[in-house]
């Protein structure tokens, strides 16, 4: 192998193993790998959301892209929840009754994640009680 | 029967993941030791190809060109086509590896009517291929950087603007992604081709269906998870997270689904250094494209040609010069 080969090897190797280990090196070097979320309960004390936590911990944003369409479409407001009761469709007014905290609720898994929904494109980020 | 056993062989594998995580409790099996060695196999692998490949004698200049090498001053030289510096073959690479350049011009022989009602031989550039190739490719490209939010915390700012742009039309929550469109229909039309055009499908051989029929099992698993079937995201990132800094964690909870996808990605890395998706590593590898064409004008000797000792005329005539005058024998110098 000439030098001309050397160098194209070493180059396609050394480029292959900085790009597959870019994210180990990465969380090394800056990563915060211990952080998770942390999600505080609502301060009210409630336990029962309007589903049950399994589903809404998958589903919530399927449920209230839902609402939406319902509550500004049809301009229907009662939701049935599938133990019968029935709750306001609102993401105000019904969801952040409880959750009051979007820093400590929402933000902890959207962060971790970094999903950035947008409800609060139109919604106000109600303000804390204590600040 | 050849895509039946590349079918049948991702089923198994889908079924392997279902029972190892669905029905026994093997979650730490398929979560961390599968693609801990997957990844080990994947990097050794390609390492030792690309080795291999560079231990390979290459004497000759051999580019695969198709158009006026450099030649006079006055002639026209083609330098994408025939490039005679490493600046034109790095521009050729480049255009190559980020284009597709060369599937770009994919000549095909077809018969067309003329006006006189009978046929006529035509050649024309087919960008079928080309089309579903570069669309599949960049799709995947997108799809392995978004995936890159599995494994960093904080999420790299251009990991998070890939993810924005990918989601931009903001259908449905959580948001689609367009890249998981476009590679659903570039896999399937790559597949759908080698099925139905008979000379393709002549060629083709289990091994050029069954990646194509796991990545698109990866692709079907993964929307699957996100739009129908969800999985406890935070859970996954805690896995992948304890995976990027050697310190693995099972969450609990986690559904079989992500372990099927999980179990796919790990096939489809280990599976990748002895297959034909080396062409990864292999088109920067591949002395026809990564060699300038200057033949003419470059002495290139044979590295390893041998010394042979050679006895010229001369020499042997001064070695038995006196021998050859007492024979008469005639003699060119005195």
């Amino acid at each position: 192998m000439n030098k001309r080969g050397e160098m194209l090897t070493g180059l396609v190797i050394a480029v292959f193993l900085v790009l597959v280990l870019s994210p180990i090196l990465y969380n090394f070097a800056v990563g915060n790998a211990r952080s998770v979320p942390d999600l505080k309960p609502p301060p009210g004390g409630e336990k029962q959301c309007v589903e049950s936590k399994e589903w809404m911990r998958g589903n919530h944003m399927q449920l209230l892209f839902d609402w939406r369409e319902t509550v500004v479409r049809e301009g229907n407001r009662t939701y049935r929840a599938s133990d019968g009761k029935e709750y306001n469709m609102s993401l105000t007014s019904e969801c952040l009754s409880c959750h009051t905290n979007k820093d400590e609720f929402c933000d902890q898994c959207h962060d971790y994640l970094k999903v950035k929904p947008y409800c609060w494109d139109c919604h106000i980020v109600p303000p804390k009680e204590n600040a | 029967m050849k895509v039946l056993s590349a079918l049948v062989a991702v089923a198994v594998l889908v079924l392997i993941a279902a029972i190892g995580t669905g029905l026994a409790p093997l979650q730490y099996v398929f979560g961390v030791v599968v693609p801990y060695a997957a990844f080990a196999v994947f990097v050794a692998g390609f390492v030792y190809r690309v080795a291999k490949w560079a231990k390979s004698a290459v004497p000759y200049r051999i580019p695969t060109t198709c158009g006026q090498q450099k030649s006079l001053d006055w002639v026209k030289h083609s330098k994408l086509e025939a490039p005679h510096t490493t600046g034109q073959v790095v521009v050729r690479m480049l255009l190559e590896v980020f284009l597709f350049r060369s599937l770009f011009r994919n000549t095909r022989t077809n018969l067309e009517d003329d006006d006189d009602g009978g046929k006529k031989l035509v050649y024309t550039s087919s960008k079928w291929l080309w089309l579903g190739g570069i669309t599949f490719h960049l799709a995947f490209f997108t799809i392995v950087l978004r995936h890159l939010r599995f494994f960093t915390e904080p999420v790299p700012f251009l990991v998070q603007s890939v993810e924005g742009v990918d989601g931009f039309f903001q259908m449905t929550l959580p948001a689609l992604y367009q890249t998981d469109l476009v590679i659903v229909g570039a896999l399937t039309y790559l597949f759908l081709r080698r099925l139905f055009d008979p000379k393709v499908r002549y060629i083709s051989l289990a091994n050029d269906y069954f990646p194509l029929l796991l990545i698109l099992s990866i692709a079907a698993t993964g929307i699957l998870m996100r739009h129908v079937w969800r999985v406890d995201v935070v859970g996954i990132k805690e896995l992948a997270m304890g995976l990027a800094s050697f310190s693995p964690t099972v969450p609990d909870g986690i559904g079989t689904l992500f372990y099927i996808h999980l179990f796919l990605v790990s096939t489809l890395v280990a599976y990748f250094p002895f297959s034909k998706l080396m062409h990864l590593a292999g088109v920067f590898m591949s002395p026809t494209r990564n060699l300038p064409n200057n033949s003419r004008e470059v002495h290139h000797v044979n590295p390893w040609n041998y010394d042979v000792k050679v006895h010229t005329y001369a020499e042997y005539e001064d070695e038995f010069r006196e021998v050859m005058k007492a024979a008469e024998l005639p003699v060119e110098k005195e």
